[in-house]
């Protein structure tokens, strides 16, 4: 790495060669205002032209999300000529947009709207025709509204990063051009595996989240037993909603606010994480000792399930019949929990608070369901959770901190908190498997070789005098690669862990945006950092709880005795497994 | 929505094929298949984006960028009405909107019997001639209105005839 001199706004700073203007001066302390670029050019189409700065020399106006700083340059940022330029781009975008901000889920949030106030950008500039839109909120899991979009390509950057061949593209050309699926179609009727990865990168409102506070708010009034429950990743990042710092594990002020806003019972997924372990764990151990179709794949990701089912269905027998847990926790609490306390499971109203977009569609699939009823009614995102606590006047941040609700399902171990990692759901089957092979504890508890957060990881684990080969990886493109191994025939492992998400659930469709501009307290290379501080919140829970091990669950082994019988049982398969179904990536309607 | 027979398949899967060595192929298979059958329908993107990797977001998005690659199958007869400056000044404009209204089209549409689809094209270089017409690759010179009434005959009876 070699540094070169440049001067920003006459200021002699020494940064490194080949960054763009826009990372050097970030790092020498100034922010250039700008829209597309994201991610140390993750996205880098340098098309919205509202970072525009003045460099010595150089021809007219450069983008300087895109320049790379060179020996000598001279940067200008605050130069009339350049603040005017950057105020028309943004009012040119402006006159192409939707103009309900007032009305948009995204305001307080939206990067538009943002530099729109930063670069002094003035009404009605440019009036003419707009191009046509598009709205789609065909799937469950996310809506696009082409209406609002700024063409930045951030989307497609990231869908196409995580997921190897991305869902989204521009199309048509010039005034025309919009971003869609192939086709312009629906989400519903594309490849599109609705993680919300474009979601959480999206600088506007032209795609978010399907909002279904409404739902929950419905159920309450109509006099249901309205049960929420939290998965694990919720706690490391719902603070961020209310300005705390990245990372910061807020468990406790969670379940005040989830009881404040009216939830009769608050659970926590955690619960169904060790009943997971318990069924995954057992189903492992029963295809290695009864030479079932190995590897298995974990199945808690339903991003994970979607690509699956459209691009592997030969593989389908590869993967955990087990249903994911929010989706276990709900037919226990309709079942197991409704006959304990007297409910008819008509009258229980599921809702999960999850990381995460695809999780809206997967309660919605008809193999999820029990005695006809659906396993989980509601799922809300952490940031629609954020919002409902905003609305009902509670001050999150002065909260007291509370505990679950103890009773049924009330324990929840170490081993189910790192679920929200990738690697998580691997450690935690570790810990039970060895023991039940063991006959013993592993001593150190943790499994550091499937920690941290690189895309694929592996390890060995000698257990019973058996070398178990394991694999952990989180992003479709990684998946793809120990997917391809496996069709090939040559796949050493016994057990492979993969979560939609690049980074696992922590770093979900759902989770808090990370944006420079609303996060001026955070460092500078937060948006590098961001997933690892979240993932050490949960990791330190881990570390706090007493019991650390899914077996030793005390509710969960109370289930068991009175309820399920056993792991994999025949009831158990009835209330906690499930079925997958191939299907084709286009699914255009004639 | 097209349905591929095997036959048109395995030619699509050839033409990808033939350009496996390149590193940019995209364009030459995109081509070659919009020459050979007149369009490039999403279910054909579908094979070529299996053979080449390539997203099938990305290839439509190329598709829909040049308006040379046709999303539906083109006419026996494309009409190509020149809109390029020179033309433009010369009245081109009331000529494609003469051939728009005889044919019951768009600029861009194919007529039900599939005989006639009308391009608007930008400059085809035949300044000299304008207002420029070109059907199936022959250029019509100084067309005026009042021809493109028996331009179109003029097709309809060869087609008749082919038949």
């Amino acid at each position: 790495m070699s540094l070169v001199n440049i001067k920003i706004e006459g200021v002699p700073y020494q940064v490194e060669e080949g960054t763009t203007i826009l990372e050097a001066a970030r790092a020498c302390g100034y922010e250039i205002p700008s829209l597309c670029s994201y991610n140390h050019g993750e996205c880098n189409q340098g098309s919205c032209r509202v970072c525009l700065v003045e460099v010595k020399g150089a021809r007219g106006l450069v983008a300087s999300c895109v320049y790379p700083v060179n020996e000598g340059m001279e940067v200008i940022i605050s130069s009339p000529k350049a603040i005017k330029a950057r105020r028309t781009s943004v009012e040119l975008l402006l006159s192409n947009h939707s103009q309900n901000c007032q009305q948009c889920h995204k305001n307080g949030k939206c990067e538009l709207l943002y530099v729109a106030k930063l670069t002094g950008a003035r009404e009605n500039m440019f009036n003419g025709e707009k191009t046509e839109t598009f709205y789609d909120d065909l799937t469950p899991s996310i809506v696009r509204d082409s209406s609002k979009c700024i063409l930045c390509g951030r989307c497609i950057a990231r869908c196409k990063s995580a997921h190897g061949n991305g869902v989204l593209g521009f199309e048509k050309r010039g005034f025309k051009t919009i971003v869609a699926p192939a086709g312009n179609i629906s989400f519903a009727e594309s490849p599109c595996i609705m993680c919300g990865q474009c979601v959480s990168v999206c600088p506007t409102g032209a795609l978010m989240e399907k909002r279904e506070e409404d739902l929950v708010y419905s159920a309450m009034s109509a006099g249901k037993h309205v049960i929420v429950q939290t998965a694990p990743a919720v706690r490391a990042s719902l603070g961020e909603e209310f300005g705390l710092t990245v990372g910061t594990p807020v468990t406790g002020k969670m379940v005040a606010a989830l009881r404040r806003l009216g939830f009769e019972k608050v659970y926590d997924t955690n619960f169904a994480a060790d009943l997971t372990i318990m069924e995954e764990g057992f189903e492992l151990i029963g295809r290695i000792k009864n030479g079932g179709k190995l590897p298995m794949i974990t199945s808690c990701s339903p991003g994970w399930i979607n690509y699956a089912e459209t691009y592997y269905h030969d593989l389908l027998d590869n993967l955990s019949s087990c249903k994911s847990p929010h989706e276990m926790q709900g037919a226990i609490l309709k079942t197991y929990y409704a006959q304990q306390k007297g409910y008819d499971p008509k009258d229980i109203f599921v809702v999960s608070i999850m990381p995460c977009t695809a999780k809206k569609y997967e309660k919605e699939r008809p193999q999820l369901v029990t005695n006809g009823l659906k396993d989980v009614d509601a799922v809300l995102t952490t940031r629609e959770l954020g919002d409902m606590i905003k609305r009902s006047g509670i001050i999150f941040n002065k909260l007291p901190d509370e505990e679950f609700d103890p009773d049924i399902m009330g324990d929840y171990t170490g081993a189910a908190v790192i679920f929200g990692v990738t690697g998580g759901v691997m450690e935690a089957a570790l810990r039970t498997a060895y023991f039940v092979l063991e006959g013993k504890e592993y001593d150190a508890i943790n499994f550091e070789a499937v920690r941290g957060l690189e895309g694929i990881k592996e390890a060995t684990v000698n257990m019973a005098g058996m070398d178990v080969n394991v694999a952990v990886c989180s992003g479709m493109a990684n998946a793809k690669v120990l997917l391809d191994q496996i069709r090939e025939g040559n796949s050493r492992y016994h057990f492979i862990e993969i979560m939609g998400c690049p980074g696992g659930c922590i770093n979900g469709g759902g989770q808090s945006y990370v944006r420079h501009a609303f996060l001026p307290n955070e460092d500078n290379d937060i948006v590098d950092t961001y997933r690892e501080k979240r993932a050490k919140a949960l990791y330190s829970e881990d570390e706090r709880q007493k019991i650390r091990q899914s077996h030793n669950n005390p509710q969960v082994k109370e289930l068991y005795e009175k309820f399920l019988g056993e792991p994999n049982s025949h009831l158990a398969h009835e209330l906690l497994h499930t079925t997958y179904e191939g299907r084709k990536p286009f699914r255009i309607k004639e | 929505m097209s349905k591929i027979n095997e036959a048109a398949y395995r030619r699509i899967e050839e033409i990808c094929d033939m350009y496996a060595g390149e590193k940019t192929p995209l364009i030459m298979i995109l081509s070659d298949i919009q020459k050979e059958f007149g369009y490039v329908p999403l279910d054909v993107q579908e094979i070529v984006s299996k053979k080449t990797g390539i997203s099938v977001a990305e290839i439509y998005g190329v598709v829909t960028f040049y308006s040379f690659f046709s999303l539906t199958p083109k006419g026996k007869y494309v009409i190509g009405c020149c809109l390029g400056t020179a033309c433009y000044v010369k009245g081109a404009q009331q000529i494609i909107d003469q051939f728009c209204e005889i044919l019951g089209i768009r600029p861009g549409q194919t007529t039900d019997d599939a005989l006639f689809t009308i391009d608007a094209l930008r400059c085809i270089g035949a300044c000299a001639a304008a207002p420029a017409v070109t059907i199936n690759g022959k250029i019509f010179a100084r067309v005026q209105v009042g021809d493109v009434p028996g331009i179109i005959a003029q097709y309809r009876e060869e087609a008749e005839n082919n038949v």
